[in-house]
């Protein structure tokens, strides 16, 4: 049923430099949430931090009431089974077949019979796409495969968090939007805590249930999608619509001068533009956390931007799957001709 | 604070470290019997040749520089004991250690390394899998094994192309070579050359491991960290092998000839 993670005052630095501090958020059981930042922002080194890959300088991240930061190499280990982590190239292990590599989890750590194994690895493969591919090694399949064949690898021991470090990196938008896809329906399957780690706004406007932006050394915002995307505050508001106006410059932030510069041009922040559907399950089911479109705008005030949550097929879950797919609109959605007028 | 004597210090601490969770996983089950006998046989089949084309001329030079010298000093009759003396005691622990670090070691750190670049060692660790009792203690075993072998094999290729040397190129007498084998050398010097491979063949093996699962920075970084791991080690096993070298002589009477 997906467990709960709570990092409180997570700091990590890299000698003198500082990666982020204070980082404080909780993943909630059971949902979808997804680590935003610009490139070089330490999202990366978050999630194996999550892992226990690396040591935080301070802070806490407690799992089922266990402290991983100060938890013994050996009961680590036991924790980090319930963890799946889907990393960025699959690390798959080169010289295994991907049947081998899909299976090496459950011959190390289960004394399940080759048949059992068998049916279990079959079971997954189907699960992401890769029946028929069993004997190839991971040096002979595309970049895609290898993420589908990692994704399978980290399924197989039926993990209740699972991370994703940038799953759509190096994959062409049709297939970023098919993992997006595979992700939501994972998650209405086996209802983990699911961490994306990505800098694809389209992934993240409309796969979450939760965003997070990390941003200039620290964690800039943690919320609900909507509180997001309806968000005014300018990190957000830029980093979330691809814009250049706003505080992030190319390398890092940009200096006070250059931000009053701006704002004595005058330039006009575009309006936000309109809150995409979130993606639903494939088999048109609803997901167990995911709530109705427009019910954390309602709840507390906040007036969506228009054209939000406007879907012509809104009530057929399964049209609006087949619009997500294929059309994948939202990320740059066109602002309706009206608002474009000075 | 990043001064290069704390960088250095640091570093020495961390290899010392895995050398000590070597030792400490090293009785942990399940022990990773494949990966051990396809270590061993990886290792040896990367060095065997190598190594027995190297200890060929090895013995020959030792066998010549101690015909001319005991020919100069009319000791003529000592030349096979000197020569066995010579190729046991130093020539065939430091031609294994050589060949271990540079063939094998070089091999070893480089396919650990190719493995942390990929995050293969990372996947590794998030699937509750420790690398060092999978992947790096099967390793150093198989380095050791492997080392005390060649070692076997240097001595004998060693001293019969001294044999070769001695008796048909430089005119010695076989008689005289074969019967003062015993004359100066013991059976301990035998013993002190097996231990010096096998701990040649530990630091070798753990100093590869180490470099090769700190290797950073992509395909570059895996290529610095073999260039690395060879010169270390081959400064260590120097280093040790003066050490091992000086106890022996303190520790073990010497045969007065």
């Amino acid at each position: 049923m997906g467990v709960e993670i709570e990092v409180e005052g997570l700091t990590k630095s890299f000698g003198r430099q500082v990666i982020w501090q204070d980082v404080s958020l909780t993943l909630p059981a059971g949902e979808i949430s997804v680590m935003l930042g610009p490139s070089g922002t330490g999202k990366s080194v978050f999630l194996k931090t999550l892992v226990g890959l690396l040591k935080p300088d301070r802070g806490s991240i407690v799992i089922q009431g266990r402290d991983l930061t100060t938890l013994r190499e050996h009961d680590l280990y036991e924790v980090r089974k319930l963890f799946g982590v889907l990393f960025q190239d699959g690390a798959l292990f080169g010289s295994m077949s991907l049947y081998d590599n899909i299976a090496f989890p459950l011959r190390e750590h289960t004394r399940k019979s080759e048949s059992d194994i068998k049916s279990i690895v079959l079971e997954k493969m189907d699960m992401v796409g890769l029946i028929g591919s069993e004997s190839k090694l991971p040096g002979e399949i595309s970049g895609g495969m290898r993420k589908r064949a990692g994704l399978a690898r980290a399924l197989v021991l039926d993990p209740e968090i699972i991370l994703f470090d940038e799953p759509d990196s190096g994959l062409d938008p049709v297939r970023t939007a098919y993992l997006n896809q595979l992700i939501v329906d994972l998650n209405a399957a086996i209802e983990a805590t699911f961490l994306i780690v990505t800098h694809d706004i389209n992934t993240a406007r409309t796969v979450p249930d939760n965003i997070g932006l990390l941003y200039h050394r620290h964690l800039a915002m943690f919320g609900p999608r909507e509180m997001l995307l309806s968000s005014e505050e300018p990190v957000v508001r830029q980093f979330l619509n691809a814009q250049r106006q706003g505080p992030i410059g190319m390398a890092e932030e940009k200096d006070a001068d250059e931000l009053a510069q701006e704002e004595a041009e005058g330039h006009e922040l575009p309006p936000l533009p309109s809150i995409p559907l979130q993606i639903t399950p494939s088999d048109g089911s609803v997901r167990g956390t995911a709530r109705e479109p427009g019910a954390w705008c309602r709840e507390n005030g906040v007036t969506p931007p228009p054209g939000s949550f406007e879907s012509r097929t809104a009530a057929e879950p399964d049209a609006a799957r087949h619009e997500h797919t294929a059309g994948r609109e939202p990320a740059y959605a066109p602002v309706p001709a009206t608002e474009r007028l000075p | 604070m990043s001064n290069p004597a704390v960088g250095a210090l640091r570093q020495s601490g961390n290899l010392f470290a895995l050398g000590l969770d070597v030792l400490r996983t090293l009785p942990r089950r399940p022990f990773q019997t494949k990966e051990f006998i396809q270590q061993s046989w990886f290792i040896a089949s990367v060095t065997i040749l190598p190594t027995a084309l190297v200890s060929i001329p090895f013995g020959a030079v030792i066998a010549m520089q101690l015909g001319n010298l005991s020919r100069q000093l009319g000791a003529q009759s000592f030349t096979g004991s000197a020569s066995v003396l010579a190729v046991i005691r130093e020539a065939s622990p430091i031609v294994t250690a050589l060949l271990i670090a540079g063939a094998g070691g070089s091999a070893i750190c480089a396919d650990l390394g190719a493995r942390k670049i990929r995050e293969e060692i990372d996947a590794m660790q998030v699937l509750g899998i420790d690398p060092i009792q999978r992947l790096v203690v099967p390793r150093v075993l198989a380095s050791m094994l492997v080392a005390v072998l060649l070692n076997g094999l240097v001595s004998v290729v060693g001293v019969a192309g001294g044999y070769f040397f001695n008796v048909v190129l430089q005119g010695g007498t076989p008689g005289a070579y074969l019967a003062s084998f015993t004359a100066l050398a013991q059976l301990p010097d035998l013993y002190v050359g097996e231990l010096k491979a096998l701990v040649f063949g530990a630091i070798a093996a753990i100093v590869a491991s180490y470099k090769g699962l700190t290797a950073g920075g992509g395909p570059k970084g895996v290529g610095d960290a073999v260039n690395q791991s060879v010169v270390i080690t081959f400064m260590l096993l120097f280093v040790v092998n003066f050490v091992m070298t000086a106890v022996y002589f303190q520790v073990v009477p010497q045969k007065l000839g």
